[in-house]
């Protein structure tokens, strides 16, 4: 009993004297963003297809085509400065900038490209559908991109397409110009440096990676050779911090200068303070739900269309998903080319219960939902429950992680699948492609587009979706997609309920973040931090 | 239990009446003990919130209300609503038939699994004795948790299937405790006298081992019953436990803890409930063991 | 000596098959997830025929028993895959993740230990008083409270509103890959390296955790040296002591605290086993790098090669710390024998 008290004094004492002697602010030219890295499995651009990897390979490469983040609409030139299209469409002729180095200090040539591009081919994992939807194969890959000189790289497709599209397809991840000759002197195996390349970078963009350690941290530093400019953050370092509560405590107290996957709830309490910066960022992802055409239920048309009046878009919009997400009912997402912005669904009970009633499910019936865990998707399912309860449809959430709720609707074992599908370039034949086009709907089809993975039979409407790529008028695309989001809106087993807003909180002493249409359009290159400026 | 020197020696007139003698002076020792008691109204009040549960709250705990989300503990609501604007308290009172029912489930598998294991082991030795202790360590070198984690990942997320997961790693303990009990008990001399008269192995194991090994087996369910509702929350904690919209205590923590920092009575309320059912049990167990079975306190 | 060494190779088989037995199981349960492992490789996006070829590639269109037996053989080898979410081989993940866990959970006995075990004398020396009473409901309520939810609260306290500890995480973030690796014990490490501010920065980190969990060794250890100490205490020697005139401290410190050393010991070590398995809610509160959100973290991505592993190398732990508890009692109790 006599230790009680210097006992007591120390316990106090010592974590008091260490939180002052060690919170050091972190250093003026080092950023540090809170963000989950879960999903990260790989950085090289051949490979990467999801969120956090595809913004991270934004940073460290250069792509040959890009867009104007306010208007995608806009195309703009990165590594090639120029390009020119033969008149029968099939010919792309691109320049390439003068005057670009990689980190390595190589000189970026068309040879860089070419060989970038081959390689996302020659590879053939899991983006490279991207390329090779334009009639490139391994085999014949080097004939049809090639470097005619080192300023000069020919892209030959083998039919014409409107021409966008392929600009378009360029400025997504496969589109990344690498160094070749770092990579190729740590190839292994003929692998072409796959291996080494996923942890590693050779590239010519404002960043080069020091460091990923998976689930723990991504260490980016900068170039000061980058072609439009040095960087000002010297590093720039994505935290995983799998807590939302973790990160904004940890933003509050300075520990880090970004957050990134705060909820609208937990935001809420911020948007007082002064020293926060609120921001929200329009992405292209929607939220849906996929009606297993192969449940007799749900094949039925007005069942189909009694689910869409079933949803109180407006309730889980204004009360759950706040600034997350805006309502919207059509598959191609604001922002790109040819979207269509009409919602004519709301929440009707009458409507739906007679459309039920027409179909002869006037007593209700019992269905199951698949839906993957985490934040939002679980909440939307349960409010979901409950406006189906009033007309009477008894659902029962089935939960389970991502993967594993993939893996069912891959395989068409599902009732209801919830979940989001973002775009993998910024044209509309992404999403058209994967919602209205299912050529082959048999069980061991080649192509498993989200139409397939629900069972829809659509051969006329895949048709229309494979004959807008190959309109080379832009109006008379446009009418395409416009036709084409009307037959979904209408006839599908789809009900899109919204499209993502990223929701993004900065210490306001940081500026120059850029945040884009899409995860690789968000830019670190011009972040500044001004901490004599803002509160700290 | 020793006589002390103030009773007079009378002998009971049967089994019964000699059972019925013991449990009430078990009872006045229980009750003797301030903390246990404050443990037995706890576990009372948890089967009198499961089983009334209607009764305590007008509230549906599965009825959602948009507008009236997050809200803090008041006059309406005694613990605040959730993020679908479902009043707290509600779920908690509902909650509690999920908890007990996680409980009886796994014990109602647990200890006679337990049981017959070990006495099997005990008894007979020999190489059932080795093959079933061999069987008992493999799921005793398992990390409880994450083997209840790598099962109800197979199984898929559930209530079930987390009862099932749980009920498979915790029942090694139980099988220790009856062995050694059973061993120790194999060379006794009232054994010795009922083999010598003839009773065969069952009847000596049914007759004499078993109701000796009930003591130390019951004191150890009550102990690791907190231990089950810890295991539960945390798969719930983890997303693979219960799953929404019921109201289990451990899920809704779970989903509370991305309000922690504004609406902190989301999260906080369930781990209340936790913590007061788990000490209550424990608080009951501890007393239970110190009246049945003191000196063996200290075997894990 | 005979004796000693039959007993001895019994023992030896008895851990290797329980081993086996802990890799059929672990090896059973990855195959029976119902998540496509080729999935987490490929994603969501991958055309069938990728699909296919990292199917065969790996190794997923064999029989299930000959995936067993390659399994097995690698495993031996100490190869145990390569993990879908680092890339990198999960035998150099789990060298490099470990001792963080071991760093928390041997910090968190040691207040475990340095706190419990006077605790624990304290009660059983004044049984009944209202010491002990206050200290079996301290030690009661390490029991009774679910770690995770206690390790969310001490953030939020500590953290948020007193801002007596600094937040989550090993380190601050900049000071990530200063101090070379030696050990993986950044306190060991940076100490190696003569890098005192980043000493100071991760043991300022280790402070919160290892109180939490600390607490429910203590908990723990407290109960059980309690247990001890009573049993211990009434014993006839005690009283014979007392009667000769010993000092009532020295009895109970020196005697009867060294009577129940091994007791002790063994509590401490099924103390330790037992938070490396808590390591696994604990690390995912405070950002912890350590195994045990490794293999959480692994388990809900499918990435079975870690999950297998990571278990594995607990388990075993588990099997060693067992075997080490079983040794010292069979010495202390011989009907056990």
């Amino acid at each position: 009993m006599r230790f009680a008290i210097p006992l007591l004094a120390l316990l106090v004492g010592f974590p008091a004297v260490f939180s002052t002697t060690s919170r050091a602010a972190a250093p003026d030219d080092v950023l540090v963003m809170a963000k989950r890295i879960d999903d990260v499995i790989s950085l090289d651009p051949a490979e990467v297809f999801e969120f956090t990897g595809a913004e991270v390979i934004a940073n460290i490469y250069d792509r040959l085509v890009t867009f104007d983040v306010n208007d995608v609409s806009r195309l703009e030139g990165g590594a090639a400065a120029s390009w020119d299209i033969s008149a029968d469409g099939r010919t792309y002729r691109f320049t390439m900038r003068p005057g670009m180095r990689f980190s390595s200090g190589n000189q970026v040539t068309a040879r860089d490209a070419a060989w970038s591009l081959q390689r996302v081919i020659r590879l053939g994992l899991s983006p490279a559908f991207i390329l090779a939807q334009f009639g490139l194969t391994p085999a014949n890959v080097e004939a049809r991109v090639r470097a005619e000189d080192a300023m000069t790289l020919v892209i030959e497709t083998d039919r014409a397409y409107a021409s966008t599209f392929l600009l378009y397809c360029l400025t997504a991840g496969v589109g990344s110009v690498i160094d070749r000759e770092l990579v190729l002197a740590h190839e292994k195996d003929g692998d072409l440096g796959h291996q080494w390349l996923k942890q590693a970078s050779a590239g010519s963009g404002p960043f080069s990676l020091t460091r990923w350690r998976a689930n723990e941290y991504v260490i980016l530093e900068s170039d000061p050779g980058y072609w439009r400019g040095a960087p000002a953050m010297r590093r720039v370092i994505l935290q995983h911090i799998a807590e939302p509560a973790t990160q904004r405590l940890m933003l509050e107290k300075g520990d880090i200068d970004v957050a990134r996957d705060l909820s609208p709830d937990q935001v809420g309490g911020l948007a007082e303070l002064s020293d926060m910066r609120i921001l929200h960022s329009p992405k292209g992802t929607l939220m849906y739900l996929g009606l297993n055409q192969k449940n007799p239920i749900l094949a039925h048309p007005k069942v189909r269309k009694a689910f869409k009046h079933l949803v109180d878009y407006m309730g889980i919009g204004d009360h759950i998903l706040r600034d997350r997400a805006r309502v919207h009912q059509t598959i191609i997402p604001k922002g790109l080319f040819g979207a269509l912005a009409e919602t004519p669904y709301r929440f009707n009970l009458e409507h739906a219960r007679k459309l039920l009633q027409e179909a002869g499910y006037e007593g209700g019936f019992a269905i199951t939902m698949d839906a993957s865990h985490g934040s939002l998707i679980t909440e939307v399912a349960q409010a979901l429950q409950s406006d189906f309860a009033s007309a009477g449809i008894e659902l029962e959430i089935i939960p389970g992680d991502e993967k594993q709720v993939l893996t069912k609707y891959r395989a068409r074992n599902h009732d209801i699948f919830i979940g989001e599908w973002g775009v993998d370039y910024q044209d509309p034949h992404s999403n058209a492609d994967a919602y209205a086009s299912n050529p082959d709907n048999s069980d061991d089809a080649r192509f498993r587009t989200l139409a397939w993975r629900n069972a829809w039979a659509i051969p006329g409407l895949s048709e229309l979706t494979a004959s807008a790529i190959l309109a080379r008028d832009q109006g008379q695309r446009a009418a395409l997609y416009e036709e084409i989001q009307r037959q979904v809106l209408v006839a599908s087993p789809f009900v899109v309920m919204f499209q993502s807003v990223d929701l993004i909180v900065e210490r306001s002493y940081v500026s120059g973040l850029v945040w884009g249409p899409g995860f690789d359009s968000n830019f670190y290159r011009d972040a500044v931090k001004h901490p004599h400026s803002g509160n700290r | 239990m020793t006589v002390s020197a103030q009773e007079t020696l009378t002998f009971p007139a049967s089994r019964a009446s000699a059972g019925l003698a013991w449990l009430c002076r078990v009872w006045r020792e229980l009750a003797a003990n301030p903390l246990t008691l404050a443990g037995i109204m706890v576990i009372v009040g948890l089967l009198v919130m499961a089983v009334a549960a209607p009764g305590m709250t007008s509230y549906d705990p599965l009825a959602q209300d948009l507008s009236q989300r997050l809200l803090p503990p008041s006059t309406a609501h005694w613990c605040g609503t959730d993020e679908l604007g479902r009043d707290i308290f509600a779920r908690i009172v509902y909650g509690a038939r999920i908890t007990l029912r996680i409980v009886l489930l796994v014990l109602a598998v647990v200890a006679p699994a337990g049981l017959l294991v070990g006495c099997a082991a005990g008894y007979l030795g020999g190489w059932v004795d080795a093959v079933l202790m061999r069987i008992t360590d493999i799921f005793l070198a398992f990390p409880k948790l994450i083997l209840a984690l790598a099962l109800v990942a197979a199984l898929g997320p559930g209530l079930d299937n987390a009862v099932i997961a749980i009920a498979l790693t915790a029942w090694p303990p139980f099988a220790r405790i009856v062995r050694a009990r059973t061993v120790s008990l194999r060379e006794a001399e009232f054994v010795q006298a009922a083999r010598l008269m003839g009773a065969g192995r069952a009847r000596i194991i049914v007759a004499h081992i078993v109701p000796l090994c009930l003591p130390p087996l019951v004191v150890r369910m009550t102990l690791e019953m907190s231990g089950i509702i810890l295991t539960a929350a945390g798969l719930g904690f983890l997303g693979l436990g219960a799953q929404p919209p019921l109201p289990e205590w451990g899920t809704m923590i779970s989903t509370g803890r991305a309000f922690l920092l504004d609406q902190w009575w989301v999260a906080t309320m369930p781990g209340i409930a936790i913590f007061v059912v788990s000490l209550g049990f424990n608080l009951f167990g501890d007393g239970l063991r110190d009246v049945l079975d003191p000196k063996t306190e200290t075997r894990v | 000596m005979m004796a000693t060494l039959r007993s001895l190779s019994g023992l030896l088989f008895s851990v290797s098959l329980t081993l086996l037995g802990l890799i059929a199981v672990t090896f059973f349960i990855g195959r029976v997830v119902p998540i496509d492992p080729v999935l987490a490789v490929v994603g969501d996006r991958a055309g069938a025929e990728v699909v296919e070829r990292v199917r065969v590639e790996m190794g997923l269109h064999l029989p299930l028993y000959q995936q067993f037996w390659d399994y097995l053989g690698h495993v031996l080898r100490g190869d145990f895959g390569n993990s879908v979410l680092t890339a990198n081989p999960v035998a150099e993940d789990i060298r490099r993740l470990f001792p963080a866990t071991l760093e928390l959970a041997t910090a968190a006995t040691l207040i475990g230990v340095v706190v419990g075990v006077p605790l624990g004398v304290a009660a059983a020396v004044w049984r009944g008083r209202w010491l002990d009473h206050v200290i079996r409901v301290v030690s009661l309520v390490g029991y009774s409270v679910p770690v995770f939810w206690l390790a969310l609260v001490g953030l939020l306290v500590f953290y948020a509103e007193l801002g007596l500890v600094v937040g989550p995480g090993r380190i601050d973030i900049y000071m990530e890959e200063t101090v070379p690796f030696v050990s993986g014990v950044i306190l060991f490490d940076s100490l190696l390296a003569g890098d005192r501010e980043v000493f100071w920065n991760a043991l300022s980190h280790l402070l919160l955790p290892a109180a939490i969990l600390g607490y429910f060794s203590l908990a723990y250890i407290a109960r059980m040296t309690r247990g001890f100490m009573i049993e211990q205490l009434s014993e006839e020697y005690i009283v014979t002591a007392r009667a000769k005139g010993l000092a009532p401290a020295r009895v109970v410190w020196g005697h009867a605290l060294g009577n129940v050393r091994v007791q002790l010991i063994t509590v401490i070590a099924l103390a330790y086993a037992g938070l490396l398995e808590g390591s696994v809610l604990t690390e995912t509160v405070f950002s912890w790098p350590g195994l045990g959100r490794y293999i959480t973290g692994s388990l809900l991505n499918a990435d079975m090669n870690a999950v297998l592993g990571g278990t594995l190398v607990v388990g075993a732990v588990f099997v060693g710390v067992n075997l080490l508890t079983d040794l010292l009692y069979r010495f202390l109790d011989p009907r056990v024998r």
